[in-house]
Order: structure tokens, then C-alpha cells, then sequence
């Protein structure tokens, strides 16, 4: 069953159409790539899915459920958690307390037992912390876990992001461009941690990246966006040989 | 507690204990601002507005309906609160600074409010309020009040203030409701105008309008600035040194605005985030941990 439906997906903005009736079905604890040339709606799609932008046309329905008009940390609550491509961390927050951000939608604990200090919120407090720390060594911060965010390396921010959209325990979770800006050791590292993820989170990731020997690695499946509209869809060998896809963004050399 | 403060006020000066007294409500006050500002970065200039429901709620149930002084304390701080929410909630949603124009205006409808209210007798304002505050009732409010935000900005709620501060959007991505946060936050920080509010009717035994315009709000956010937003330590110097500036500069007399600004001016220039900034409890505790890092390793 599908995980996420994306039904006749629109987006407006202005005159121009960001997206043009989209499709998209992503089937349970697969990794899905989402690839296409700069300005084809990638992010867009993620800002949709995530309900930052509500869509001028179409439906979302995750797990069963529309999700058209949920706000943007129902929708959080809901399991579905992500990166950005610009990244947006916490920044004058430690690393440690970014990822603890990220367990807000998941924590219980009422405004009067946390200003009073109530045995269940410390008790809640005090697993937040651990699971917390947990996905630090997952993406190898554990030891800048107290540093700015701030002040951490372009790809240490980029896991910290991981790390901070894993706190929500999410069941779905989108990576926009996760290896932009990495070296490519940082690549190879990111690849192996994104399978170990989904493995042991059993979760469904989205990932949109450039990167092809990364995206052809790691997806069981891709869909290719030109122009707000998928022109291909299919396991890697089948995107890649695809005349209109090598046409429009692959490129002759590949 | 009364004798402790019969004690007090016989080897302190009268001048001294009135100033550390009125330096007592302004933490409290500008606590609450830090929250809101500070903390959760939602810029507000009308916090004299929720000093004067806390001031006039109080005072009128102690005087005439023979309230307690702790219950009218409370009451006059919960009607504040309401009141933060009534106006927190249509423009918390808006982004910019919609916000800041929106509360000097409420509160300035708040002052003409009193201005036209019979019960607090209106431009005259009200007389012979019982002086029930001390200088131990304010510190040992203040004290209180001090803990309290501590163990606040440490909980999740904490988090979220200052997550929203910092990014918005990625709060909500992490399931913040960032409206109903932001409103928490307004509701905190108005409860405590509220409380300051009614401590200081109950000291200066007179209040009227003109006691909570503009210029109070913009002093009492001055403190928040001054002394480093979103920092307890940083809020609490800044209500010391803006409460002590104008009674040190009296020598100066007519130039004493002058020089208040001046100061403040200067200040900005050399620490633009604030005395300190850079030393919330929060940031404290990070330089001891690294600290107890290196020794370790050492
Ligand atoms: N909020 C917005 N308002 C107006 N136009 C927008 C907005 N967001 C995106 N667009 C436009 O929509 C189009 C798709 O943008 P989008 O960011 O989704 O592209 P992308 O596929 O993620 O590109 P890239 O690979 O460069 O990240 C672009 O033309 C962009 O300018
Ligand atoms: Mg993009």
C-alpha cells in the first residue's frame, strides 16, 4: 500500500505553474528519488507535502488520510518529517537541543508540570535527552552535541537536520538535496546512513538530489520533474535510459 | 515577615530600600518582556498596557472588595494574562512587526481606557491603596518568579520559544504549533506585567494613567535590550542598571534624559546583543561543560 499519494497535484504561484498535475504514489519502507533540473518543483513539492504551501489543485493523502488543509506541525505530529535545502537549524541552540526540538511534537509534558517540574515531565525530559543523544552517534555528532549549530560544518549541519527530523519519529521522511555541499567521502557516509535508517526506523524516504551516483545508488525508485511535470518514472536503469529524461536533464554524457 | 522588614528598614535607608524595591518590580516586568522579545522574539512595546490592568485589577479589588492582598496580587495578574491572549491571538498570526505597532496601539487604548474609567477615578487616578508590598513581598516574588522562568526555559515549552525565535518555519517542521506557542508566550509574559503591575500599586499607594504610557514600555523593554535578550541574568542587570541610571544621573538634573540616552547609545554601539548577550543560563552551563571537557582530557 501506498504510503503517500500525491493526487493531480497543482501549485500557482502567480502566473507560473510550479506543478502541473502531479502523481506520485510511494509505496511503504521504499527509498524514492525525486530528480530534475534547477526550478522544476522539487522543493515545491516537499513545501506542499509538508503543508507549507496548500496546493492550488489536487489531494495529499498519507497513510489513508488527507492531508490537503492539516497545518504545517499537524502534519509533523502526523509522521511526516524533513531537511531543507537551505538549511534551517536552530542556530544559537546546541546541537543536542536541536535534536531535542525536534521531539516536541512527539512529548506530552503540560506548560504547569514543566514550569513546576512535575515527576512525568522529568521523567519525560530525561528520555528526551537520551533518545536525543542516541541520534547524535547515529550521524556521528555525539561529541559537538553541546556546540552552536551555528558552528558546526556544512555537513555536520546537513545531519544535524537528519538527526532533528528522526527525533519526530516519523514514518515518512523527506531529504531535500541531504548531499549538497558534502565531499565525497561525506557522500558515501550519508548513503550508508541513509539505508541504515530506513532499515532499522523502518521508515519510507523521499529524497530530491542532484547528485545522480548518489540518488542512482540509494532509490529503489525515481520520478523525474521537468517543468512541474513528471516526465518519467521507473526504477534507476529505466530512468536512465529514458530518451526524454536524458534529453531534458541528464545530458548526452550520460 | 514583617518583622524581617522592620528590621531591614531600620539599617537601610528609606531612599536605598525604595529603589531596591521598584528594582524588584522591573525585573519581574522585564522578565516578562524577555519572554516575549527575548526569548520567543516576537517584538512587544506596550507592556506599561498590561503593568496598569495588573495595577488597576488589584487595587480596586483590595481596596473595594477587600481582596487579600496575595488574591488581589493574582487576580490583577490573571486579567492581565486574559488580556494578552485577547490580543495575542488575532495578531500573533501575522508575521513582521505587525505585532509591535498592534501593542503600542492596545495599550495606549488601555491608558484611555483608565483615563475614562470611574472606578479608578479616572485622570486623577486612585489614592490610598493599601501598601502591602515590601521590599521582601518584591524580592521574595522576585525570587520566585526568577526560578519559575529558569525551570521554563529549560522545559520543551522553553525549546519552543526559542526555537521559534530562531527559525519559524523548521519549528513548525518539527510539530511546534508556533501560533499557540507564540500566544503561550504573550499570556506568560503579560501575567507578569500584571503582577508587576499590581506589586507596584500596592507600594506607591497612588497610581493614575499617566503612570503607564509609552515611555514606561519603551523603558521597561530597554532593560530586555540593555542587558541581552533572551538572557535571565542578562534582563535582571539590565533592570538594576535602567532603575539605577536615572537616580544616579539626578546630580546632572536637567541633562539627566540626555545622558540616559546617551549611555544607552553607547552601549548599543559597543554590545549590540546586550551586556549579556551572550550569557543566558543556557550558554553558562554549555562554557561548563566544555570546560569540564578539557580538564578531563587534560
Ligand atoms: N514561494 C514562491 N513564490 C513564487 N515562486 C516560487 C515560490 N517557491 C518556488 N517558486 C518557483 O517555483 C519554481 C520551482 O521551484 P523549486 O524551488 O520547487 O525548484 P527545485 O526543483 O527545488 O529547484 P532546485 O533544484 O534549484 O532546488 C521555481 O521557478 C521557483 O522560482
Ligand atoms: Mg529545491
Amino acid at each position: 500500500m501506498a504510503v503517500l499519494s500525491l493526487e493531480n497535484i497543482s501549485q500557482e504561484f502567480g502566473g507560473l505553474r510550479a506543478l502541473d498535475a502531479f502523481n506520485l504514489d510511494v509505496e511503504e519502507s521504499a527509498i524514492f528519488g525525486i530528480i530534475g533540473p534547477n526550478g522544476a518543483g522539487k522543493t515545491t513539492l516537499f513545501n506542499i507535502i509538508t503543508g507549507i504551501y496548500t496546493p492550488t489543485e489536487g489531494n495529499i493523502v498519507f497513510q489513508g488520510r488527507n492531508i490537503n488543509q492539516a497545518a504545517t506541525h499537524k502534519i509533523a505530529c502526523l509522521g511526516i518529517a524533513r531537511t531543507f535545502q537551505n538549511i534551517r537549524l536552530f542556530n544559537k541552540l546546541s546541537a543536542l537541543d536541536n535534536v531535542r526540538i525536534g521531539c516536541h511534537g512527539i512529548s506530552k509534558s503540560g506548560f504547569f508540570s514543566s514550569l513546576f517540574g512535575l515527576p512525568s515531565m522529568l521523567h519525560e525530559e530525561k528520555q528526551i535527552k537520551e533518545e536525543s543523544k542516541q541520534l547524535l552517534t547515529l550521524v556521528g555528532l555525539y561529541d559537538k552535541r553541546e556546540e552552536y549549530a551555528e558552528n558546526l560544518a556544512y555537513g555536520e549541519q546537513r545531519r544535524l537536520e537528519i538527526a532533528r527530523a528522526l527525533a519526530l519519529k516519523p514514518t515518512l521522511l523527506l531529504l531535500d538535496e541531504p548531499a549538497a555541499g558534502m565531499n565525497s567521502g561525506e557522500k558515501a557516509e550519508l548513503m550508508i546512513l541513509i539505508r541504515q535508517i530506513r532499515q532499522d526506523m523502518k521508515l519510507t524516504i523521499l529524497i530530491v538530489e542532484h547528485d545522480m551516483n548518489l540518488v542512482m545508488n540509494i532509490c529503489e525508485r525515481i520520478a523525474v520533474l521537468d517543468y512541474g511535470r513528471k516526465i518519467a518514472e521507473g526504477s534507476p536503469s529505466e530512468v536512465k535510459s529514458d530518451e526524454r529524461v536524458i534529453q531534458s536533464y541528464l545530458g548526452a554524457g550520460a | 515577615m514583617e518583622t524581617l522588614d522592620a528590621i531591614i528598614s531600620q539599617y537601610i535607608d528609606p531612599y536605598y530600600l525604595r529603589i531596591m524595591v521598584l528594582i524588584g518590580i522591573n525585573i519581574i516586568l522585564a522578565l516578562g518582556i524577555n519572554l516575549i522579545t527575548g526569548v520567543t522574539g516576537q517584538l512587544t512595546m506596550g507592556h506599561a498596557g498590561f503593568m496598569s490592568i495588573g495595577a488597576y485589577t488589584s487595587a480596586i479589588l483590595s481596596m473595594q472588595y477587600g481582596f487579600s492582598y496575595l488574591a488581589a496580587l493574582l487576580a490583577g495578574a490573571l486579567m492581565a494574562a486574559l488580556f494578552g491572549v485577547i490580543i495575542g491571538i488575532p495578531t500573533l498570526r501575522l508575521e513582521g512587526d505587525y505585532l509591535a505597532m498592534v501593542t503600542i496601539g492596545a495599550a495606549e487604548i488601555i491608558r484611555v481606557f483608565f483615563l475614562n474609567f470611574e472606578p479608578g477615578g479616572k485622570a486623577v487616578g486612585m489614592a490610598g491603596i493599601p501598601q502591602h508590598t515590601t521590599f521582601i513581598t518584591v524580592w521574595l516574588v522576585a525570587l520566585i518568579i526568577i526560578l519559575l522562568n529558569v525551570r521554563l526555559l529549560n522545559s520543551r515549552y522553553g525549546r519552543a520559544f526559542y526555537a521559534i525565535k530562531e527559525n519559524e518555519i523548521a519549528a513548525a517542521a518539527s510539530g511546534i504549533d508556533t501560533t499557540r506557542i507564540k500566544i503561550l508566550a504573550f499570556m506568560v509574559g503579560a501575567f507578569l506585567g500584571g503582577l508587576g503591575g499590581g506589586l507596584y500599586a500596592h507600594y506607591m499607594y497612588y497610581i493614575n494613567p499617566q503612570d503607564f504610557g509609552f515611555m514606561k514600555s519603551i523603558e521597561l523593554l530597554n532593560m530586555v535590550v540593555l542587558g541581552g535578550m533572551g538572557s535571565i541574568p542578562g534582563t535582571i542587570l539590565g533592570a538594576f542598571i535602567l532603575t539605577l541610571a536615572p537616580e544616579m544621573l539626578r546630580i546632572v538634573s536637567e541633562y539627566r534624559l540626555l545622558f540616559y540616552g546617551a549611555l544607552l547609545v553607547i552601549l548599543m554601539i559597543f554590545r549590540p546583543n546586550g551586556l549579556l548577550g551572550n550569557v543566558r543560563l543556557y550558554d553558562l552551563r554549555k562554557r561548563w561543560w566544555k570546560k569540564e571537557v578539557e580538564t578531563w582530557q587534560s
